[in-house]
């Protein structure tokens, strides 16, 4: 189990070079909804690393004896295996955020970058490898989600894991909290921004259209 | 009665849209509305799923997932809890309604199928199919509900995709800035469309 440049670039790439979320749009759907608070969208991170990471790992392990005809179906039971170990120890351990991320946790299954990975990568590529990529994929998207958590909690409450930061006007601050950071369009432009800021710093990924 | 089920169709098509309130079916929503004929067949395909995935999930996990739903087999199965296998059952019957749903209209309805065809395989893994089950479960509703919830988010869900490929295909025509072309603009727009459909949010039936 050596770590070298190679291992080391399968996980760095899908930082900014290949970010999941921001140029191959995988993903987006289970969790934008979670991002209005830092705490919550920390926990839905940890939770999609540790899916993909496992995932990847134990369809790359299958990957010889899965008949390509039912390869979705048999993805689909290992990822949704993994979400329900994860929904299950969120529930023994943190039932209160468990409670706050909903039918979230449920739709990592349905979250298009375990599916992407494992039928891209994990395929076709070792397990020590594919672990690995699915572990770089799980931080890139985490990156994307905290940094849209951290500008939508620090503007739409004033607060960040829960700590006032900027004083509520509410509460008798001299802050007014933004309420559309608070509102799913707040995410929506805030992505959209993100991509912006990605592609103005690597020209490369820009698109024709 | 009545009222009730407008009640729902009406939340779950405007209020509470799918991919405008709660981002789901995000990933075809952004990769597939490039046109507005495909668009248009997508979201017919996804209302048409929605409608039999959803009361499909919800006598299933009725009769024998709930806490004690299997009481009606044998009083003895009347302390099983088996719900935390609904993930894992509502991806699996989606998936093989998807495929049952494909072979039918390839038999006996070919134009539809035609037409329908290629988006059918997509969305078994559209996150607002597997979404729209769990909330169905989350907010209690009976069969009858989850008939009308189903459409009614398939509706609003088709509502969303076509009026975002409609915007694309004039915004073709447009000088965005280099690094927002494509991707970025579209987030964009989906926020502002998102941002009209909070008008609706006053509604009140």
């Amino acid at each position: 189990m050596q770590f070298g440049k190679k291992e080391r670039e399968t996980v760095l790439d899908p930082l900014f070079n290949n970010n999941p979320i921001a140029l191959q749009v995988l993903g987006i759907c289970s969790a934008l909804a979670v991002t209005t608070k830092m705490e919550t969208a920390f926990v839905m991170c940890l939770a999609v690393i540790a899916v993909t990471t496992c995932s990847s790992l134990v369809v790359s392990l299958l990957r010889n004896n899965i008949p390509p005809s039912i390869r979705i179906i048999v993805q689909l039971s290992v990822i949704a295996t993994f979400v329900i170990l994860t929904d299950q120890i969120l529930k023994a351990y943190l039932f209160e955020i468990s409670k706050q991320l909903s039918v979230f946790v449920g739709l990592i299954i349905t979250n298009c970058i375990v599916m992407g990975r494992a039928e891209g990568y994990a395929m076709q590529n070792g397990p020590y490898m594919s672990a690995l990529d699915g572990f770089g994929n799980g931080v890139g998207y985490s990156l994307v989600l905290m940094v849209v958590a951290f500008f939508r909690e620090l503007f739409g409450s004033g607060t960040l894991f829960g700590m006032t930061i900027l004083a509520p006007a509410t509460s008798g601050g001299w802050y007014t909290t933004n309420g559309l950071m608070v509102l799913s369009p707040g995410a929506f432009f805030l992505i959209g921004f993100f991509i912006w800021a990605v592609r103005t710093w690597k020209p490369e990924q820009i698109e024709e259209s | 009665m009545i009222e009730h089920h407008l009640s729902i169709f009406t939340t779950s098509a405007f209020i509470e849209n799918m991919a405008l309130a709660f981002f789901l079916g995000m990933c075809t929503f952004l990769g597939c509305s490039k046109k507005v004929d495909a668009a248009f067949g997508l979201g017919c395909a996804v209302i048409f799923v929605l409608a039999i995935t959803v009361p499909l999930n919800n006598a299933i996990y009725t009769m024998f997932l709930a806490p004690g739903a299997m009481s009606w087999i044998s009083a003895d199965f009347a302390a099983v809890d088996l719900s935390f296998l609904s993930f894992l059952t509502f991806i699996g019957t989606i998936a093989a309604m998807v495929q049952i749903v494909e072979m039918v209209l390839d038999r006996f309805v070919p134009a539809l199928y035609a037409a329908l065809g290629i988006f059918l395989p997509l969305i078994a893994v559209n996150c607002a199919i597997l979404g729209a089950s769990l909330f169905m479960v989350e907010r209690d509703y009976n069969f009858a509900e989850s008939v009308t919830f189903g459409l009614g988010s398939g509706v609003g869900w088709l509502l969303a995709i076509t009026a975002l490929a409609a915007i694309r295909e004039k915004m073709r025509y447009s000088n965005v800035p280099p690094g927002l072309r494509g991707l970025g603009i579209t987030f964009l727009l989906t926020g502002w469309m998102a941002i009209g459909f909070m008008a609706f949010s006053g509604i009140q039936l």
